[in-house]
């Protein structure tokens, strides 16, 4: 069974991807403008701000849309067909792409309020998804 | 600046061979379009002092050294900005600065591409990844794909606005149908909109028939100063307006999945141009997918956001609509070498020069061209003219 591409951590992201493999979720906040970001940077993408802190986020947010994929990008999407690609829009503001799981593709809807639960890929790489909550 | 634009024209559009090439290479079809369109206004690559170009896949490294050591050109003027699709659009207001400004005199736009070929001949993905270096890591985790990424915005555009998959698909049958005039097209039989709602669901809400060909294809432009044109062999075309502006990289980051940067873009080149949208005889848009048609023509102001589905309804961008678009056939229908852009340009200037038989739109003497690149990240709109 094929693995999907995973995460290579680098200088931005290490500490957001540690946090994953400790199934906590956790978003960049900027303590100059006071703005969250999505997806991790070195700096801050409202300011250009390098004062950033990790806080916990909720976990929390919204289906802002989504897509049933039938078709296997990469063969290790191949046994997994088909998969609810999103965009949710966290609680917090910023928007990140994921997958919607543990229920059916055709009852994902957009609006939908979804919770972050972490999917084990490997021993080193755990992807944060989300489900209906 | 904006004005010094009206005084550059393009002299020379051409294709090399499309469709499936496998015994030519991407460099060869790039340089064999160049030839030809530097043959319609009867210059030779001496001519040739500012080169734009870009190759987004393998060997394509410093994309203009390599083409101009392949073509023997040594510019003055060397643009490879690389913003996907849009870029050979873009291309067009760089080197209309650069000539306008005597930064070169003759500027060689050229693209080539073996897309279907490197595939072996089949469609769909390629992606052999392990790990994902860079921003990336946080989309291709999850599946993303170019298809994933338009179909997000579909399925976000129609549930603000109940956009339907029978809209989308207007635009499909209707550059079907400006394909079947077009001798080089790749797929010319016409199409219903029940052939693709019937059509293989891809990512939902888009079917294959809502989707772009990949095929093998290069194409090149030629321009030079107006006043340089008009002692040319070919029939110039003015550059009146341009525009170029990217909002994103990936899809998650799209500021609003309904709007692309064509409401940047379309706006500068209107306003350059000093024209309206009634002004346009025909729309050379680029179609990577039927989405892409519909935000476009919405972000370009040729109707209000939500109304894109309204307005290709009844096969309006049809051969003998009152929108004629995409009249060579487009990116669904023509030609697709993973980049389209130059194809709106090469098609925008035949029109406007009335090369173009039977699929002609009588009398276009405007022709508006949009190119959009990455996943609806970057567009480059230009608006031609008759001299
Ligand atoms: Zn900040």
């Amino acid at each position: 069974m094929a693995l999907p591409p995973l995460p290579r951590p680098y200088q931005d992201t290490a500490p957001y991807w540690k946090a994953a493999r400790e199934h906590r979720f956790v978003i960049q906040h900027c303590t100059e403008c006071g703005e969250h970001q999505f997806y991790p940077r070195g700096v801050c993408s409202h300011c250009l701000s390098s004062d950033l802190e990790w806080q916990d986020a909720s976990g929390k947010g919204e289906v802002y849309s989504f897509s049933v994929n039938h078709r296997a990008p990469h063969p290790g999407f191949a046994d997994k067909l088909p998969f609810v690609l999103a965009i949710v829009e966290l609680a917090e503001g910023p928007r990140m792409m994921t997958n919607i799981v543990e229920c059916h593709p055709e009852s994902v809807t957009i609006g939908m309020t979804v919770e972050v639960v972490f999917d084990d890929v490997t021993e080193e790489v755990t992807l944060p998804k989300f489900r209906p909550a | 600046m904006a004005n010094a634009q009206r005084d550059v024209a393009i002299v020379g559009v051409a294709e090399s061979d499309l469709g499936r090439v496998p015994d030519k290479s991407k460099f060869q079809l790039s340089a064999e379009a160049s030839r030809a369109a530097l043959d319609e206004a009867g210059l030779t690559v001496k001519d040739v002092d500012g080169l734009l170009t870009t190759i987004i896949t393998e060997g394509g490294q410093f994309s203009t050294m390599l083409m101009a050591e392949y073509m023997g050109i040594t510019p003055r003027f060397t643009d490879s900005t690389s913003i996907g699709g849009s870029s050979f659009v873009a291309y067009v207001e760089h080197a209309a600065m650069a000539i306008a400004t005597g930064l070169c005199e003759v500027a060689l736009i050229c693209h080539g591409s073996t897309n279907i070929s490197d595939r072996g001949g089949k469609g769909g993905p390629v992606s052999q990844t392990t790990d994902v270096f860079g921003p990336s890591q946080f989309e291709e985790p999850y599946g993303v794909s170019t298809v994933g990424s338009y179909a997000l915005a579909a399925q976000r555009h129609m549930h603000q606005y109940g956009t339907t998959s029978e809209q989308l698909a207007e635009i499909a049958v209707a550059t079907r149908h400006w394909a079947s005039m077009n001798p080089k097209a790749y797929m010319r039989d016409r199409i219903t909109i029940d052939d693709v709602m019937n059509s293989r669901l891809i990512a939902s809400p888009l079917h294959l028939l809502d989707c772009c060909l990949v095929t093998d294809a290069g194409g090149a432009v030629v321009l030079t100063s107006l006043e340089r044109a008009r002692d040319l062999k070919s029939k110039p075309v003015r550059v009146l307006g341009t525009g170029e502006a990217h909002t994103h990289r990936m899809i998650s980051q799209m500021p609003d999945l309904t709007q692309t940067a064509a409401a940047i873009s379309g706006k500068l080149a209107f306003e350059r141009a000093g024209l309206t949208h009634t002004d346009i005889d025909v729309a050379e848009i680029y179609d990577s997918f039927t989405i892409t048609v519909l935000l476009t023509l919405e972000s370009l102001g040729f109707c209000k956001p939500g109304e894109g589905g309204a307005f290709v309804s009844n096969q309006r961008t049809a051969p003998g609509g009152d929108f004629p678009m995409n009249t060579q056939g487009g990116a669904l229908s023509y030609t697709h070498p993973g980049m389209f852009g130059i194809f709106t340009v090469i098609e925008g200037t035949r029109q406007v020069r009335g090369d173009c038989g039977p699929r002609q739109v009588p009398d276009a003497k405007i022709a508006l061209c949009n190119g959009t690149g990455g996943v609806l990240s970057s567009t480059g709109t230009i608006i031609l003219g008759r001299d």
